[in-house]
C-alpha cells in the first residue's frame, strides 16, 4: 500500500495522548490454560495510528476494526497488527473499535472478507508504528535505523548494549513523520501469525460478563418490544392499546414506520415489516405481558398481495389467497424451473450435444426458506436526544446503519455514534439493521434511552430469510459413457442461486447455465454463504450421481474435470483455480483414507466460495432412519492460516451448521404465516446429532489469507447427501433431508 | 407486584416484581446479572440455565415465587475467580465462537459433572442436548467436559 492511501486510512494518526480509556472494557490475554496475566495500567497512552496505541509501560492496545460475530476476528485481526509491530502478544490488549470511517475501511462482517480485505492495512498499520518507534529510538541514540533491531517490543542497538522498550520511546515516536513506505515482514519470519492464540474475550464469556448488545444497561433506560403482523402480506390497520397501557410498568404503546415510502434506502434497509406496534416499559417481562394485551387489527396489504395473485394465476392455481404458502411456492418453483430461462453462460453447442446424447441424466433439487436464528435475538440500544444519537449493539453493517439513521432521523453523520458489541451470532441476519433504526426511532419518540429487544418468536417470524431455491441439472452422456454436455437451470424466491462461472464451468466442452427468479412478499437476505449455501450441495450431489452413472470414483471424476479445467479451460471466465480446488480434494482423500473400507457410508464434496477452497468427506451410519455422523474430514485452502486453532473451530462450526440445516431445518408458511416460531417447532442440530469427530487439515501455501466464516458451510451439505445415499440407497434431493427419511418410515 | 428475597450466589437480594416473573428476567433486568442468557423463553435452548439447589434448571421457566428459600447459582457465581474446572477446560479448548450460548452450556455441564463425575459420551449427549449452540461448538464442548471430568478425578 502506498503512503497516500495509508495516510488517508490513518488520518487520526499521531493523536498523542488519549484520555478516557475504559480499562474495564478491554480484555487482557490469557496464557495457555487460562491463567490471566497481570497487567499494569499505563499512566499515559500514545496513539501511533488509528489501529493502536502504546502505553508508557509497553502495554499495547490494538483496536479490532471489524464486527465480531463469532468468526473470531477480534483475536485474529489484532494478531496481524501485533505481528508487524513486533510485540509480545501477552502485552497486547484488544479493544473493539467503534465505527470510524475516517480511520478504517470496510468495518463490516460479511462475505468472509474481514481477514482477506484487512490483511494489507492491518499489516501496514503494525509495520508503520514499528518503523516510527525505531526511527524515534535511532534519533534518541543518534545511530542509523539500520543498526537497530526489535524483538517483543524491545528495541536494541547492534553495536552497543543499549535497549529501549516501546513504552519508553512511544512518546517520541508520536512526533515522527509517518513513513512513506514501510517494509512488511517476510512471511517466513512470522511469530504470531500461524500460531494458535486464544479468543481474547474467552475469559469474559466463560464468566458471564456483559459483552453482548442484549446485556446493555444504562441509567434511565426503558425496554421496547414490537408487535408485528402475523403474516407476510399483511399490515397494521388499527389497535386498541388501552388495557396494555394500563398494565404495571408500561410507559407507552404506539406505532412506528421504520422505513417510510419516501425514505431513500440503503441496500441493508430490509425489513419484514416497516410499520410496527411498539410497547415500551420498565422491564422485559412486563413488556412481554403487555404485548399480549394489545388488540391489533391487521389488514391485507393490497400491493403485496397483488403480486402473488398474479403468480398464482399464471401457474393456473385456484382459490388464490394472495398470501404465500409453502405448498404453493413449491409447485410454482418446479413449474417455473422446468421452463427455459435466461441464458447466463453458453459454451460450445449444448443443445446439439443433448440431442445427440445416448443418455441424459436429469435431477432437480430444492431447499426451503431458513431463519438465521442467531442465539442472541435482534436487539439494539439507542439514546437519541438533542440532535445526537448514541447507538450500541450487535450490527454487521455499522457504516450503512449510520447512513440509514442519518436519512431516517435527519441527524448529521458526525452526531451519530455507533458502538459495536460482540454479537451472539450473525450469519447474515445482522447485515440488515432495521432493528437499529427502529431503536433510534423509538428512543427519539420516547425521549429516553431504550433497549429494543426481540423475543425469540419476534425474531424468528420477522425473518430476512434465506431464500427458497430450486435447481435442475442435466448431463449428456455419449455411447461410451463420456460426459459431453452439462446444463444447469437455477432459480428461487426471490433470487437465483446460480454462479454460472464456477466449476464445473470451464471443465466441459458444451455447457449451458440458465437463471430465473420469482417475486415474493417474504423478506429475504444473505444467509451464511449466500446462494452457495444451496447450490454447492445440489451440484455436489449431482456430480456424485453422475460419477456413479459413469462408473467412476467420485473423487477421481472431479479431479479429471479439474485437470481439464486447469490445462485447457473452456471459456474465458472461470472463477476458480483448478489446482487449488484439486489440492483440497486430494488432501481430503489422503487424510480420510478414502480407499479404505471403514464399514461406514461415505460421501465427498468440494466447493470454492468466498475465496477459499474446502473439501469434505463425511462418514455416517443410519439406524431407524436416524443418521449418525461418525466423522468428517475437512481439507481447507484459505492461504495463510492466521490463528490455526480458531480457524479449526470455524471449520468445525461451519461443518456442523451445514449438516444441521440440510438435515433438520426449514421455515414454512401457510397463508403468509410462518409456521415455526421458536425452537420447539424449528429444529436446529443439537449436541447428540453432531459428528463425533471432525478432522481439519489446512493446505500450506503462503498465499495471502482468505476467510473461513462461510466456505465450510456449503459443501458439507453435498457430502451429507452423498453419504446418506450410500447408507440408504436413496438419493436426497429436497432439504431438509430428515423429513424425507421419515416419509419412508411412514410408508 | 410483591417483595421477594432470593439467594443468588450466596447473597441475599430483595426485588419487587410480579410473582410470575421468571428468574431469568429478575436476574437480567433487576439484578443486572446478565451472564444468564435469554434464547427462547420456552425451555428449548438452555441459554438461561442456572443451578437450583445444585441442579441445572431453565431460569426462563422458574417464576420468582418458586425461587425463594432456594440456593441459586448463576454463571457469575460458579467460581470466585472464573477457575471452576469446567471454565478452565472451556478456556483450554477455546470453545466459544460467538459465545452467547456458553454460559448455559457451562452451567449444564457443571451440574452434570457434579452428579456424574465421569460421564460417558452418551451421558454427555443426553445431558447437553437441551442446550443449543447455533455456532456448532458441540465437539469442543464435549472435549472440554471430558477434560474437566478428568481434572476432577
Ligand atoms: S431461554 Fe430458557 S431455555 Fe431458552
Ligand atoms: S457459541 Fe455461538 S451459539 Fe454457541
Amino acid at each position: 500500500m502506498g503512503r497516500r492511501s495509508f495516510i488517508k486510512s490513518v488520518s487520526l494518526a499521531g493523536g498523542g495522548l488519549i484520555i478516557g480509556f475504559n480499562w474495564l472494557a478491554c480484555q487482557g490475554p490469557t496464557e495457555e490454560g487460562g491463567k490471566e496475566l497481570a497487567m499494569q495500567m499505563p499512566e499515559e497512552w500514545f496513539e501511533l495510528n488509528g489501529y493502536l496505541k502504546i502505553g508508557d509501560n509497553g502495554i499495547v492496545t490494538i483496536y479490532s476494526p471489524n464486527p465480531e460475530i463469532g468468526q473470531n476476528v477480534k483475536t485474529s485481526m489484532p494478531m496481524i497488527v501485533a505481528e508487524e509491530l513486533d510485540v509480545d502478544w501477552n502485552n497486547v490488549v484488544v479493544e473493539q473499535a467503534p465505527l470510524n470511517t475516517e480511520v478504517f475501511t470496510r468495518q463490516l462482517a460479511g462475505g468472509s472478507q474481514s481477514i482477506r480485505q484487512g490483511w494489507q492495512s492491518l499489516r501496514t498499520a503494525g509495520a508503520t508504528a514499528r518503523q516510527m518507534l525505531l526511527t524515534a529510538a535511532a534519533k534518541q541514540w543518534e545511530v542509523p535505523v539500520s543498526e537497530l533491531s526489535v524483538e517483543n517490543g524491545i528495541i536494541s542497538h547492534k553495536n552497543s548494549d543499549r535497549t529501549i522498550g516501546y513504552g519508553e520511546i512511544a512518546k517520541a515516536a508520536v512526533n515522527v513523520e509517518i513513513p512513506e513506505v514501510v517494509e512488511l515482514k517476510n512471511i517466513d519470519s512470522f511469530k504470531i501469525i500461524g500460531t494458535s492464540r486464544k479468543n481474547v474475550d474467552a475469559k469474559k464469556i466463560v464468566t458471564g460478563q456483559p459483552l453482548f448488545g442484549i446485556d446493555t444497561f444504562k441509567e434511565g433506560m426503558l425496554i421496547a418490544m414490537i408487535v408485528q403482523p402475523p403474516a407476510f402480506g399483511m399490515e397494521f390497520k388499527t389497535m386498541d392499546a388501552a388495557k396494555a397501557k394500563g398494565m404495571p410498568g408500561i410507559k407507552d404503546v404506539f406505532t412506528i414506520d421504520t422505513y417510510p415510502d419516501d425514505m431513500e434506502k440503503e441496500w441493508s434497509d430490509v425489513a419484514a415489516f416497516s410499520k410496527l406496534v411498539v410497547v415500551v416499559g420498565e422491564s422485559t417481562w412486563q413488556v412481554m405481558q403487555a404485548k399480549k394485551e394489545v388488540k391489533v387489527e391487521w389488514d391485507l396489504n393490497p400491493k403485496l398481495v397483488k403480486q402473488i395473485e398474479i403468480l398464482e394465476k399464471s401457474a393456473g392455481m385456484d382459490g388464490v389467497s394472495g398470501l404465500e404458502s409453502t405448498s404453493i411456492y413449491m409447485t410454482l418453483m418446479s413449474d417455473v424451473g422446468s421452463k427455459k430461462s435466461e441464458i447466463v453462460r453458453r459454451d460450445g453447442n449444448p443443445e446439439k450435444a443433448f440431442e445427440n446424447a445416448a443418455r441424459v441424466i436429469e435431477r432437480s433439487y430444492t431447499c426451503p426458506f431458513l431463519s438465521h436464528n442467531c442465539m442472541e435475538p435482534m436487539n439494539f440500544f439507542a439514546d437519541v436526544s438533542g440532535g445526537k444519537a448514541e447507538l450500541l449493539g450487535p450490527i454487521q453493517t455499522p457504516e450503512f446503519a449510520e447512513k440509514s439513521v442519518n436519512k431516517r432521523l435527519g441527524l448529521d453523520l458526525e452526531n451519530i455514534d455507533i458502538q459495536m458489541t460482540r454479537m451472539g451470532g450473525g450469519f447474515g441476519r445482522r447485515l440488515y439493521g432495521h432493528f437499529l433504526v427502529e431503536a433510534a426511532v423509538i428512543s427519539e419518540k420516547m425521549g429516553t434511552p431504550i433497549k429494543l429487544v426481540y423475543s425469540r418468536e419476534d425474531d424468528m417470524t420477522n425473518g430476512v430469510y434465506r431464500p427458497a431455491y430450486h435447481v435442475t441439472y442435466r448431463a449428456a452422456l455419449d455411447a461410451n459413457n463420456k460426459l459431453t454436455a452439462f446444463h444447469v437451470n437455477a432459480g428461487g424466491i426471490p433470487e437465483s442461486p446460480l454462479f454460472a462461472n464456477r466449476f464445473p464451468a470451464g471443465a466441459i466442452e458444451n455447457y449451458l447455465a440458465e437463471s430465473w427468479s420469482m417475486e415474493s412478499n417474504i423478506s429475504t437476505g444473505a444467509f451464511r454463504a449466500p446462494r452457495s449455501n444451496f447450490i454447492a450441495g445440489a451440484e455436489q450431489s449431482f456430480l456424485d450421481e453422475l460419477s456413479e452413472e459413469m462408473d467412476q470414483d467420485p473423487i477421481q471424476f472431479r479431479l479429471d474435470l479439474l485437470d481439464r479445467a486447469g490445462k485447457n479451460p473452456v471459456g474465458e471466465e472461470n472463477d476458480y483455480d483448478a489446482a487449488r480446488y484439486a489440492g483440497v480434494l486430494k488432501l481430503a482423500r489422503d487424510k480420510s483414507g478414502w480407499n479404505n473400507n471403514t464399514g461406514l457410508s461415505r460421501g465427498v464434496a468440494a466447493y470454492y466460495c468466498h475465496n477459499s477452497y474446502v473439501a469434505q468427506i463425511l462418514d455416517l451410519s443410519v439406524k431407524n432412519n436416524q443418521p449418525s455422523v461418525d466423522k468428517v474430514t475437512c481439507a481447507v485452502d484459505c492461504g495463510i492460516v492466521v490463528n490455526p486453532d480458531a480457524a479449526k473451530n470455524m471449520v468445525e462450526g461451519g461443518t456442523i451448521d451445514g449438516i444441521g440445516h440440510a438435515l433438520y431445518s426449514e421455515m414454512t408458511f401457510k397463508d403468509g404465516v410462518p409456521q415455526q416460531s421458536n425452537f420447539d417447532t424449528y429444529r436446529l442440530i443439537r449436541h447428540k446429532e453432531a459428528p463425533k469427530t471432525i478432522d481439519v487439515h489446512f493446505i500450506e501455501n503462503g498465499i495471502d489469507p482468505t476467510g473461513l466464516g462461510e466456505p465450510p458451510f456449503p459443501p458439507i451439505q453435498g457430502a451429507l447427501a452423498n453419504a446418506l445415499y450410500k447408507a440408504t440407497g436413496k438419493r436426497f434431493y429436497d432439504q431438509p433431508f430428515i423429513s424425507h427419511m421419515q416419509d419412508d418410515l411412514k410408508t | 407486584m410483591a417483595e421477594f428475597s432470593i439467594n443468588i450466589n450466596g447473597e441475599k437480594h430483595n426485588v419487587n416484581v410480579d410473582p410470575s416473573t421468571p428468574l431469568l428476567w429478575v436476574l437480567r433486568d433487576h439484578l443486572k446479572m446478565v451472564g444468564t442468557k435469554y434464547g427462547c423463553g420456552i425451555a428449548q435452548c438452555g441459554a438461561c440455565t442456572v443451578h437450583f439447589n445444585g441442579t441445572a434448571v431453565r431460569s426462563c421457566q422458574l417464576p420468582i415465587s418458586a425461587a425463594i428459600d432456594n440456593k441459586i447459582t448463576t454463571i457469575e457465581g460458579l467460581s470466585e475467580h472464573g477457575d471452576h474446572p469446567v471454565q478452565k477446560a472451556w478456556l483450554e479448548h477455546d470453545v466459544p465462537q460467538c459465545g452467547y450460548c456458553q454460559a448455559g452450556q457451562i452451567m449444564t455441564a457443571s451440574a452434570l459433572l457434579k452428579q456424574n463425575p465421569n460421564p460417558s459420551d452418551k451421558d454427555i449427549d443426553n445431558a447437553m442436548s437441551g442446550n443449543i449452540c447455533r455456532c456448532g461448538t458441540y465437539i469442543r464442548i464435549k472435549a472440554a467436559i471430558k477434560t474437566a471430568s478428568d481434572s476432577q478425578l
